[in-house]
């Protein structure tokens, strides 16, 4: 088990540089002038010069990118906003729990909901819950999380007064945007759990169980379900990923000061530095999150654990 | 058929098994009439999809549903109809008096558990015993049938085909079952290995002293290990006999083509016999004696009225008037 | 049950219709399939003939008629411009359909030819494109398009080109993995045995026999991107005004929602449809290419 541990944790390695390499490439090639965006439009050649030379922007390509990530790595340090000039770490590091508590939630909004209904569906296949289950599966699959969120601001802030629309820091405020955002991924576990649950109904272990003279709850929750989930475990790390994302538009919608916000307000005034740092940031935690989706995941599957032991 | 009620373990009258799918009714099972004695091994033989399969999983009532509907008939098991038995007591009757033994070890096993903890859980379902007390006869069964104590804690992906088979046998026998359903249990495995299987089975069955009927398209398995022998053509019983008398003396044209098309290593044979045409489509099976659109005795009667059995000398029945008549049985 | 599957697989055979008839066959039993193949061709057909069935101008500004609620004149209402609603999302429908089917036309094409030359030629080179889409894989896709976008600037051309690119790890892993497959299959040594060059077996024989999940992938991909697209215009990095786009009208019609919600209700429906149709139509192309995949 700890051969496997390292193995995935070294694997990460070469992605993380990867990550890093990609990010860095896309804004270096973004057109715009860094030393003219730091200093303003009235600073001097002389002070531009200067300002290169001490920032290492007057240097190749590769060695920049180098330093980066030797700076990001070794002192935390992924630049200085434009804008605020603060570090962007250190912006990041305010925001990110908002974005992570509203993936989070989500998360579990997501497993708790989709996983039973997916089972139910299964069990039940054909039956009318099951028939109602896929179509509104597929309608929040459909659903935009921008409008989705916009809809239940109209209907549970708007008429009904109940819930707030914006902010992130009382859990009434925390429920409409985590709903909003796990829409489609309630959808996704929901119909995962249900077509792998179908296919191990299906399996002759399970009629073996049967024939054992087990009941049928147990057949169903204890040797299906186990079974069922190990790929419902690897989507929902993938999901992860599409929540942190989604967060960014959520975020946007309902006020909060995550990662997402700061970025599309980063997009909009230019400040470069924030938007690689802010995309950086999410691919890193999606990236540790799925190390723990697939540790996880050889913990369920003995399989797993055996080819490294 | 007749024998004294009283010995019998299972009766199966009239059997009736359809699969209702989107295309049309698959008449898997029909009308079939099989009996077994205490103690007994009976070998059920015929090609796939001629029902045998079904006709197990019927007796255990764990056919898919649906599919899978029971038309109709009994099946009498120690003088009462599975049938009628309510889901709870079927449960009881499932592994603590009929015990399955399927065809593929590699997929019957639970991949996420212990093979120690899948024979446990079949003590506890069936006798009153703690977690501890369960664990240590499922060791003690595993041990019977050759899996040593250090492998207890292994996970079925960890053993070979032939082992795998090994805790397939010592799920089904840990109960000590009345009645062993045992569905082609070698077919997936190696020849080698087939052999050792065969031959644990038939030692366990003699310990425990357990009937048997035995699933298989290989005549040369139920020579060796069955006492009598039922011949199944779609959906039906065609022969029926003592394993002895039937193979020194097959009579019905189906069973006839079925040795013919096995080859004889005691006899110089140049070309194998083939029986002509195909298995019927089970969706549409031909009227009267199915077998007759392939049969070389078949009469203008064959195709109108569905053969009953007739017994042709003590114990060994036929569903063939015609061959019965050439006997003079008729 | 394996005795019921092989019968009934049998009396399957029987039936010979062409391998395209089959497959509209069972799609046409899908009524679910069929409402989404219906939507998307109107779709297809709006977008063509936007100007002809438009009743009003998608960008002409009308003041005295600000936010009304539909009528028998604007049947949708108008926006805070007193532009028509229902005009603007007719030639919506313009912008989105090219979006999603450029985008993926975009990530098939790139993604379909790493895919292919990675499971053809498998080794150093397999591993090197396959490293290089797990590392555009860890960044979530959308983000990926967010990154993209903000580098190259907002605008339709570049959004096509960001969503498009963000989806290409998904349709080389999808190309390479039915190559890997068909690659092995002996018809495939055959071709090589008598000196086929490497292209020609790709494209003759390697492409038309993994067509099946690619088109199931590419038809759920634009789904997936007039969504991705839709959310960047929502954020104001896609499409940039006047011209109408479905997310860049919800985000318009925002801060109008407390008293004039149908301005963030019809655009964000337009979307919600046109996505809901086409994963019903990819989710009934994928039973009726592959029936053994059905449940």
């Amino acid at each position: 088990m700890i051969r496997y541990i390292v193995r995935r944790v070294l694997f990460l390695i070469p992605v993380l540089v990867g990550v890093a390499f990609c990010v860095f490439t896309l804004l270096y090639l973004t057109p715009g002038d860094p030393a003219r965006m730091v200093l303003g439009d009235l600073a001097t050649e002389s002070a531009l010069q200067e300002f290169r030379a001490k920032e290492g922007l007057d240097q190749p390509y590769l060695v920049q990118f180098g330093n980066y990530l030797y700076k990001a790595v070794f002192h935390g340090d992924i630049g200085r906003s434009y804008v605020t000039k603060r570090p962007v770490m250190s912006e990041i590091l305010v925001a990110f729990p908002y974005t992570l508590k509203l993936a989070a939630f989500a998360m579990v909004i997501a497993i708790l909901v989709g996983v039973p209904c997916g089972i139910l569906s299964a069990i039940k296949q054909y039956s009318i819950f099951d028939t109602l289950t896929m179509i509104f599966a597929m309608i929040g699959l459909s659903m935009p999380v921008f409008w989705l969120g916009l809809l239940l601001i109209i209907l549970f802030s708007v008429h009904l007064r109940w819930l707030p629309s914006s902010g992130f820091d009382t859990f009434q405020a925390m429920i409409l945007p985590s709903v909003a955002l796990a829409a489609q991924s309630i959808s996704m576990v929901t119909r995962m759990t249900r077509s792998s649950m179908l296919e191990v109904i299906r399996a002759d272990y399970i009629r073996t169980a049967r024939s054992k003279g087990q009941k049928e709850s147990i057949v169903i929750w204890v040797h299906a379900l186990r079974n069922a989930l190990i790929p419902v475990v690897t989507l929902c790390g993938l999901q992860f990923g599409h929540l942190l994302s989604g967060a960014i538009l959520t975020e946007s919608i309902f006020a909060i000061p995550g990662v997402g916000r700061l970025m599309v307000d980063a997009i909009k005034t230019r400040d470069y530095p924030m938007v690689q740092g802010g995309v950086l940031f999410v691919a890193v935690a999606f990236s540790i999150v799925n190390l723990l989706v697939d540790l996880l995941y050889a913990y369920i599957d003995p399989r797993i654990k055996a080819q490294y032991r | 058929m007749t024998m004294n009620a009283n010995d019998l373990l299972l009766d199966i009258r009239e059997l009736t098994i359809h699969y209702v799918t989107d295309n049309g009714t698959v008449h898997a099972v029909e009308g079939l009439n099989l009996e077994l004695g205490r103690g007994e091994t009976l070998g059920l033989v015929g090609e796939t999809g001629a029902g045998k399969t079904t006709t197990a999983l019927g007796i255990t009532r764990l056919l898919p549903v649906p599919p899978g509907v029971v038309r109709g008939g009994q099946i009498l098991f120690d003088g009462e109809d599975v049938l009628l038995k309510d889901e709870e007591e079927m449960r009881s009757i499932r592994g603590g008096k009929i015990a399955m033994i399927f065809q593929d070890p590699m997929t019957s096993l639970n991949p996420v558990m212990t093979v120690d903890k899948q024979v446990a859980e079949m003590i506890k379902l069936h006798r009153k015993v703690s977690e501890s007390e369960a664990l240590e006869q499922a060791a003690e069964m595993l041990d019977l049938v050759g899996i040593r104590r250090e492998r207890l804690r292994d996970y079925p992906h960890q053993f070979s085909g032939g082992m795998k088979q090994r805790v397939v046998i010592a799920i089904a026998l840990a109960c000590d079952p009345k009645l062993l359903i045992a569905d082609e249990p070698t077919t997936a495995l190696d020849v080698t290995i087939q052999a050792q299987v065969l031959e644990l089975m038939k030692n366990l069955k003699r310990q425990f002293g357990t009937s048997m009927i035995l699933i298989t398209h290989d005549l040369g398995i139920v020579a060796e290990t069955c006492d009598k022998v039922g011949i199944m053509y779609a959906g039906r019983l065609v022969e029926y006999g003592d394993t002895k008398s039937l193979y020194d003396n097959p009579n019905h044209p189906y069973t006839v083509g079925l040795f013919k098309s096995v080859p004889d290593l005691e006899e110089d044979c140049d070309e194998l016999s083939v029986i002509p045409g195909l298995m019927p489509d089970p969706m549409d099976l031909p009227s009267g004696c199915a077998f007759h659109p392939r049969c070389s005795h078949a009469e203008e009667a064959c195709s109108r009225e569905r053969p009953v059995m007739i017994e042709i000398e003590p114990g060994h029945f036929i569903a063939c008037p015609v061959r019965a008549r050439a006997l003079g049985k008729a | 049950m394996n005795e019921n599957v092989e019968m009934v697989a049998t009396t399957g055979g029987r039936k010979t219709r062409s391998q395209l008839g089959e497959v509209l066959f069972r799609l046409r039993k899908s009524p679910l399939a069929m409402f989404g193949l219906a939507v998307v061709l109107i779709l297809i057909f709006c977008a063509l003939f936007a100007d002809v069935i438009a009743p009003h101008s998608y960008s002409k500004q009308n003041l005295s008629h600000m936010f009304e609620a539909p009528s028998r004149q604007y049947l949708l209402g108008t926006d805070e411009f007193g532009r028509d609603i229902l005009s603007r999302l007719i030639y919506g429908a313009r912008v989105s359909l090219q979006v999603g089917f450029i985008a993926v036309g975009i990530a098939l094409f790139v993604g379909g030819l790493l895919g292919a030359v990675s499971g053809y030629y498998g080794g150093w080179i397999d591993n090197g494109i396959m490293r290089v889409m797990d590392v555009l894989l860890s960044i979530p896709q959308t983000l990926l398009a967010i990154a993209i976008v903000a580098a190259l600037g907002p605008g339709l051309m570049n959004l096509m080109i960001a969503v498009g690119i963000s989806a290409v790890p998904n349709y080389a892993r999808i190309v390479r993995s039915s190559v890997l497959s068909i690659r092995g299959m002996e018809f495939i040594e055959a071709a090589r045995a008598v000196g086929s060059p490497d292209i020609r077996i790709i494209l003759k024989h390697i492409l038309p026999n993994s067509m099946a999940p690619i088109i199931v992938q590419s038809t759920l991909g634009v789904a997936s991107a007039i969504l991705n697209a839709a959310g960047l215009s929502f954020i104001g990095l896609g499409i940039q005004p006047p011209y109408p786009e479905w997310g860049a009208m919800l985000s318009g019609g925002r801060q109008y929602i407390r008293d004039y919600p149908h301005l963030t209700l019809y655009p964000g429906l337009a979307i919600m449809i046109t996505i809901l149709a086409l994963n019903f139509l990819g989710d009934g192309l994928r039973d009726a290419l592959d029936p053994k995949l059905k449940r």
